[in-house]
């Protein structure tokens, strides 16, 4: 067990809480699968609990609530127009969700949810999925003009249309391996200086002073890994709300 | 690694009860180093099903919770927050109306006041003014009245003396002629003589 202390990938392994096994599935109750919950907990019971009074003038708790709130308003509207609206809610329990979960994350000995890449990967396509299915609900075929811009010379449309077809295919994959891959690498980029601490200490007096570097590093790398908490949840609330705009306004 | 991931999906169902027995199993069939604990955790897809179903139902969830509770919640306080705000400032739009227009009427009458007051002024200088010349014009009237009653009693005094002086005149010139030829001019020749010399 004292190589799991200093070993990077250790954080990320997926323990069974609950075994469950559905016709030969393995639909344990995992350690991701309570940071999931709990990641939905304290996003949900935040939300509710700082706006349960609904002060005209609100205090600091509602005003984060708010600001989380028109945040993403703005960020959907601007995107997508006002019409994009009505993802309202997605969009923000996607930003809520993610956010939660990195912010989670950095705490010492939580697993971190959006550290997996099958996770990110289901809500990338979730986003995907929505995208495709609306803009064929809304538009039929029309949709397909998203592969199709204007103003391109006949003999080169084959040309982009496969580009722009390979762009969109590959934008779940990009969506997901952007979080998935900033997540890893921040904490195993975190563990790594922490672990050099633990390591150096281990060496003795001259070991204890060393030390002072990683400590210093890890705390700096912590709050990096804050921004890129809050920056990856941003970045993933806006690329969806850009796809979104795609099922919208397909003709661009 | 795809072969590790392949293994370890095809060992984990039967070492379910930890991951290290999984990592165990693992790393017994394959080249990866003994720290290492099988299969990369984030690619290993035995894990997959499972983290899909309950992202699938913890996220479900969330976002039915915050579609049916969160949002129309904290929509309304902001809608609300902005209708109060909206209605505060027509409310003080409609104040500094009433205010402007107070101002305006209150400047109205100010000016109409002053207006009063000059067009009063102007009347009691005029009337004044008027006064004064009447009673210059009459006293000038009386003045005239009576240089022409003092010219007119000079005049009457020197057509008085002049006559007189004619008269004396003549009764000179008949004495002096009388003296001189001896004859006795005519009273009429007299007076023709002395007619023309006083001319």
């Amino acid at each position: 067990m004292a190589a799991d202390k200093v070993d990077p990938i250790h954080q990320f392994h997926i323990i069974k809480l609950v075994p469950i096994n559905i016709g030969g599935y393995d639909l344990s109750f995992t350690n991701s699968a309570l940071f999931m919950v709990a990641t939905v907990v304290v996003a949900a019971a935040f939300l509710f609990l700082t706006t349960s009074s609904r002060s005209l003038v609100p205090g600091r708790l509602q005003s984060i609530s708010e600001m989380a709130y028109e945040f993403v308003g703005n960020m959907l509207r601007d995107a997508a127009g006002t019409q994009g609206m009505k993802f309202f809610p997605f969009v923000f329990s996607l930003f809520m969700f993610v956010l939660v979960a990195n912010l989670l994350g950095l705490f010492p000995y939580f697993f971190t949810v959006t550290s997996h890449i099958i996770v990110t990967f289901g809500l990338a396509a979730l986003v995907i999925g929505t995208v495709v299915v609306y803009g064929f609900m809304k538009h039929g075929l029309g949709f397909l003009k998203l592969f199709v811009p204007h103003g391109v010379p006949v003999f080169l449309l084959p040309l982009v249309v496969l580009i722009e077809v390979i762009s969109f295919v590959s934008r779940p994959v990009s969506l997901s391996v952007r979080l998935f891959a900033n997540m890893l690498a921040g904490h195993i980029t975190l563990k790594v200086f922490s672990g050099f601490v633990v390591s150096l200490s281990a060496l003795g007096a001259v070991g204890v002073a060393g030390s002072v570097l990683p400590l210093a590093m890890a705390v700096a790398l912590t709050a990096l890994e804050l921004l890129v908490a809050f920056l990856q949840a941003y970045v993933f609330a806006v690329l969806t709300c850009m796809y979104l705009n795609d099922a919208l306004h397909p003709g661009h | 690694m795809f072969v590790t991931s392949a293994f370890a999906q095809e060992s984990a169902p039967s070492a379910d009860t930890s991951h290290a027995a999984t990592g165990a199993d693992t790393h017994s069939g394959t080249s990866v180093p003994a720290e290492a604990h099988g299969a990369f955790p984030p690619f290993d897809p035995a894990t997959f099903p499972s983290q899909l179903l309950w992202l699938a139902i913890t996220f479900g969830l969330f976002y039915l919770f915050l579609k049916r509770v969160v949002v129309p919640r904290v929509g309304g306080i902001i809608d609300v927050r902005n209708d109060r705000i909206s209605q505060d400032l027509d409310q003080a739009a409609k104040l500094k109306g009433e205010a402007d227009a107070a101002v305006a009427a209150y400047e109205q009458e100010l000016a109409e006041a002053k207006s009063n007051a000059n067009s009063i002024g102007q009347q009691a200088a005029d009337a004044a003014k008027a006064e004064a010349e009447a009673a210059r014009k009459k006293i000038e009237a009386s003045l005239d009245e009576k240089l022409g009653e003092a010219e007119a009693r000079i005049s009457s005094i020197k057509a008085n003396a002049m006559k007189e002086v004619g008269s004396i005149a003549e009764d000179t010139a008949s004495a002096i002629v009388e003296a001189l030829v001896g004859g006795k001019a005519s009273k009429a020749e007299v007076a023709a003589a002395v007619k023309s010399v006083a001319r």
